[in-house]
């Protein structure tokens, strides 16, 4: 199982200015050699909450995570692959139809508009 | 045990499906051979005019695929019995071959009346029930200016309808007094007519035909007993049905008062190893006309042959309501109030021009009748009511009147009918039945027909069962649930009004005004398909961009390595020289992989995200735009050759298909939409797939609609004739945008047409005859859509802020290694895993 630390590690990347990616939408950074994407959603409130899990789908192993829709399915927030829509969980990385599609989440943080992802339990 | 079936019509086929059904028991291995006049197996004569609307003969089959085959049962066509020996139970037909029999059955129909008229058997004389009447008539109707059917009945009235959409100048003439005198009484009589002629028909009747002679200005004088006459190309006789009872009178068994061979109510025959069903059987007496008591007969009989001794057939009821050429009519029970004793309420509307009569007890207390003509809303309600033998409300004339002031009329909740009662009479289907499929999930009309086939012959019962099957989803607790998702408690088609009505331009708006919750990939994407149909802003503007799916993200399709293929739009399937050399230097360039489509343009695949903008601009520069074959929206218009090359072409299909396509790019619809235009009956485009088809005559553009291809592929249907090029393009603006504003999320037009409560007559009276006074809003609607139009691509590349989303990452320009291609062809494929694996050099870690 993935687990999900608050803080950045010591091996934090910066990728991107948080104005650089759209509300309710992804990217992929390159990080520490992994393909990770980066979502930033919105939330009830208005606020931007900031999400990081492997980009690569494990159904087929393409790189393409970042890419899908954002929303939520009950509690969870959730993205959907853009190739045949399963869900994953963006705080844990959790697939909920099929849990072996289950991919790592990542710490991300965003310090004076830039955002830091780092990997989790390297 | 071997059954040997003589004919093989809608009624001998139900016998045939009934006798399946029945399988195991005493017919195991029963061998059953049928033996068929007609060159053709069973096909569906009671909506025989529609092979004038387009339907071929296949396409009017009521024998589902594969069914001789599954069933072992043998077919023999164009084999006509010729004679029966009954003490040696063999059947002989005209080549001399023969069958014996342990069970017999005769389901030899009627021929059609035509009255003892000198000239009848002119040529250019017709009559109207097999295919090759109707293709004799066609050929007829090509060189004619004007026809007359000789009978003013159901039959008559539906052939009358055929001959007009050959555009000849009809008339109908009639012996009785009035039109359909049989179901419909004076004052209804007086409607149809009146609605028949306002329709460009002339009717003629108590005209009694004498002769048939050469005509002056015509083919044809038909000279009438009081001394008139009218002349005419065409004659087609639908002065009624005689049965053919002609192997039961040379096997010498009994025949009725009036004709018809004639049965107990098991269906035998005076010979116990004889039965005879549907037309051809008389039942005290009776013949019966309609198809519901023949499939009635047709189960009765597979049952009792099979060893039920109770099965029984106890004659029908022959209430029927049809729409003859737009003009409902219908008749229940003694509609001509011949029970002594009986009263009567009528309305009539002489504006409207509708009428209503109930005949009802000397009592009061029991509906014993109805004739309703021009609205025959409350049929299902009547019928109810006179088959199960209901009380009557204490003031029953408002069953007929309209309610004044706006109360619901005194009906019948459905939840008053037993579960023994029919509710689809053509094909026995009951209360009880609707409410079992509906216990297995059955929710929309669509699966019902399908499942039941209730409301699948005729269409008369469709708002009844209807109502019954929302009754029963609602008794189980089966909310009728349109909800799009969790976040919206409403359906695309509520969803779509609101943002019309209360001006909604973005989904946070929308969100908040109407949903809960953040959203999810189910409402985006058709939020953002409301949005584009209504407002058409650019997809990709901020607010917009992130409710896209992927494919409407980066205006390309993904596929499964996450690379996109990129389709430039080539309207109506053409390019020049210049064109195809730069899409193939542009593919050459990025080292694309190339293909054609079955839409006719050329698709390129390999694209990663990054190299989308750069491709497109190339492209651009070269004279094309996008070809959205990512979105749900219109891809293309495929077209034949047509008039300008090819020999056989009326009409320039390459023309119009060009103009369409540029008329309807960039519109977005519930689900992907596709046009066809051929420039002859030879149909090379495959019009009649399409959703809209369009087929060129000498007399101008039929349009077709609904049509699909796809997992269930159906046929377009004839929706208007002769149109000039103006009239066609203000139709297919007002289908599509009223598909646009009604249909479900991914409902292609073939469901939502099947969905449609009162089908295709439906679309047509909201569309051709503006039922709904809504044509000119949805043509101002399509006009915005076209006018607002833009390339999205060429928006996208001279857009940075756009420009800049197409990246693989957001923090390195390095090329995505997930991406791998081998050599397949001469040209790149994706890598499959293992290839992968082979040929990777990446940094992933393991």
């Amino acid at each position: 199982m993935p687990h999900v630390t608050d803080t950045p590690t010591a091996t934090a990347t910066l990728v991107c200015a948080a104005a650089d990616i759209l509300p309710n939408t992804g990217v992929c950074a390159r990080v520490g050699g992994r393909h990770i994407a980066v979502f930033r959603v919105v939330d009830a409130a208005g606020q931007d909450r900031w999400h990081a899990i492997d980009n690569i789908d494990p159904k087929n192993g393409a790189s393409v995570l970042s890419r899908g829709l954002v929303g939520n399915l009950g509690d969870d927030v959730v993205v959907a692959s853009p190739l045949y829509k399963h869900h994953f969980v963006l705080a844990t990385g959790a697939c909920l139809e099929n849990a072996e599609w289950s991919v790592q989440a990542h710490p991300v943080e965003v310090r004076d508009g830039q955002v830091w992802v780092s990997l989790a339990g390297a | 045990m071997k059954i040997v079936v003589i004919g093989h019509g809608m009624v001998g086929h139900k016998f045939l499906e009934s006798l399946a059904d029945l399988a195991a028991g005493s017919l195991q291995g029963a061998e059953v051979t049928v033996l068929c006049e007609e060159p053709r197996a069973a096909y569906d004569r009671v909506h025989l005019s529609e092979f004038f609307a387009g339907k071929s003969a296949d396409d009017l089959s009521v024998v589902e695929p594969g069914f001789f085959e599954r069933t072992g049962f043998s077919l023999r066509l164009a084999a006509r019995a010729a004679h029966i020996e009954r003490r040696t139970n063999t059947v002989t037909t005209v080549d001399g071959e023969t069958f014996t029999y342990d069970k017999l059955v005769l389901a030899t129909g009627s021929n059609p009346f035509v009255p003892p008229v000198p000239g009848r058997d002119r040529k250019d004389c017709f009559v109207y029930r097999t295919i090759e009447d109707l293709e004799a008539m066609t050929e007829c109707g090509a060189r004619s200016k004007s026809g007359v059917v000789v009978g003013g009945g159901l039959l008559g009235l539906e052939c009358a309808k055929a001959l007009r959409d050959m555009g000849l100048e009809t008339h109908v003439v009639e012996f009785a007094p009035r039109l359909m005198a049989v179901q419909v009484d004076e004052g209804g009589g007086r409607v149809l007519r009146h609605k028949i002629e306002a329709m460009g028909l002339h009717v003629h009747t108590s005209r009694n035909t004498v002769e048939i002679v050469d005509g002056r200005e015509a083919r044809h004088r038909m000279v009438f007993a009081d001394g008139s006459h009218l002349e005419t190309d065409m004659i087609v006789f639908s002065a009624g049905i005689r049965p053919r009872d002609e192997l039961a009178r040379q096997s010498l068994l009994a025949v009725g008062a009036r004709g018809g061979i004639a049965i107990d109510s098991h269906c035998r025959t005076s010979d116990r190893n004889v039965y005879a069903v549907g037309e051809c059987a008389a039942w005290n007496d009776q013949t019966f006309g309609l198809v519901a008591p023949g499939y009635d007969m047709a189960r009765v009989a597979a049952k009792h042959i099979a060893g039920d001794a109770e099965a029984t057939f106890a004659g029908a009821d022959m209430s029927t309501k049809l729409k003859l050429m737009g003009v409902d009519v219908a008749s229940i029970g003694d509609a001509q109030g011949k029970t002594a004793h009986c009263r009567s309420y009528q309305y009539v509307d002489e504006v409207k021009q509708v009428y209503k009569k109930i005949v009802v007890s000397a009592d009061g207390k029991q509906l014993l009748g109805a004739v309703l003509v021009g609205n025959a809303d409350e049929y299902g309600t009547l019928l109810q009511m006179a088959l199960n033998g209901i009380t009557l409300p204490p003031e029953p004339e408002f069953l007929i009147l309209p309610s004044s002031d706006g109360k619901a009329k005194p009906g019948l909740g459905v939840d008053a009918l037993p579960d023994s009662a029919q509710i689809c009479s053509c094909n026995n289907v009951s209360k009880g039945q609707i409410g079992a499929a509906v216990g297995q999930g059955v929710c929309t009309i669509g699966e019902m027909k399908a499942c039941t086939k209730a409301g699948a012959t005729c269409g008369g019962c469709v708002p009844l069962v209807t109502q019954v099957m929302k009754a029963e989803m609602a008794k189980r607790g089966m909310a009728v649930n349109n909800n799009l998702c969790e976040h919206f408690a409403y359906s695309r088609q509520e969803l779509y009004h609101l943002v019309r009505v209360g001006q909604v331009k973005t989904f946070d708006e929308l969100l908040a005004k109407h949903g809960k919750g953040l959203g999810c990939d189910v409402c985006k994407p058709t939020a953002a398909s409301i949005l584009a149909s209504v407002w058409n802003d650019f997809v990709l503007k901020k607010d917009l961009a992130s409710l896209q799916d992927s494919n409407d993200y980066f205006l390309g399709n993904i596929q499964k390595d996450g690379t996109y293929s990129v389709v430039p739009r080539m309207a109506g399937g053409e390019v020049t020289p210049d064109g195809l050399i730069a899409v193939g230097q542009v593919a050459k360039k990025y080292g694309l992989y190339t293909k054609v489509t079955g839409g006719q343009r050329v698709d390129l695949f390999g694209a990663r995200v990054e190299q989308l903008p750069l491709i497109w601009e190339e492209l651009i520069a070269a004279g094309f735009e996008s070809g959205h074959a990512y979105g749900k929206s219109l891809r293309t218009v495929k077209s034949c050759v047509g008039s300008t090359w090819c020999r056989y072409g009326v009409g320039d299909s390459v023309g119009l298909a060009v103009e369409l396509e540029n008329r309807y790019k960039g519109l977005r619809a519930p689900h992907k939409i596709k046009f066809g235009v051929s420039g002859c009956t030879r149909e090379c485009a495959e019009a009649q797939g399409k959703d809209i088809g369009i087929i060129a005559t000498e007399k101008g553009w039929n349009l077709y609609v609904c049509g699909n291809g796809g997992m269930k592929p159906r046929h377009a249907e004839l929706f208007a004739s002769d149109l000039n090029k103006e009239e066609l393009v203000r139709l297919i603006d007002r289908v599509l945008m009223f598909y646009v504003r009604t249909a479900d999320r991914l409902q292609r037009t073939s469901t939502w047409r099947e969905n449609l409560e009162g089908g295709l007559a439906y679309l047509q009276d909201v569309v051709l005859n503006d039922s709904l006074g809504l044509c000119a809003e949805l043509e101002a609607q399509m006009q915005h859509v076209v006018d607002t139009y833009q390339c999205e691509w060429k928006t996208a590349v001279t857009d940075p802020e756009v420009r800049k989303r197409f990246r693989s990452f957001v923090n390195s320009e390095q090329v995505d290694e997930t991406v791998v291609f081998v050599k397949e062809r001469g040209q790149i494929r994706p890598a499959f895993a293992e290839e992968r694996e082979l040929a990777s050099t990446s940094t992933l870690d393991a």
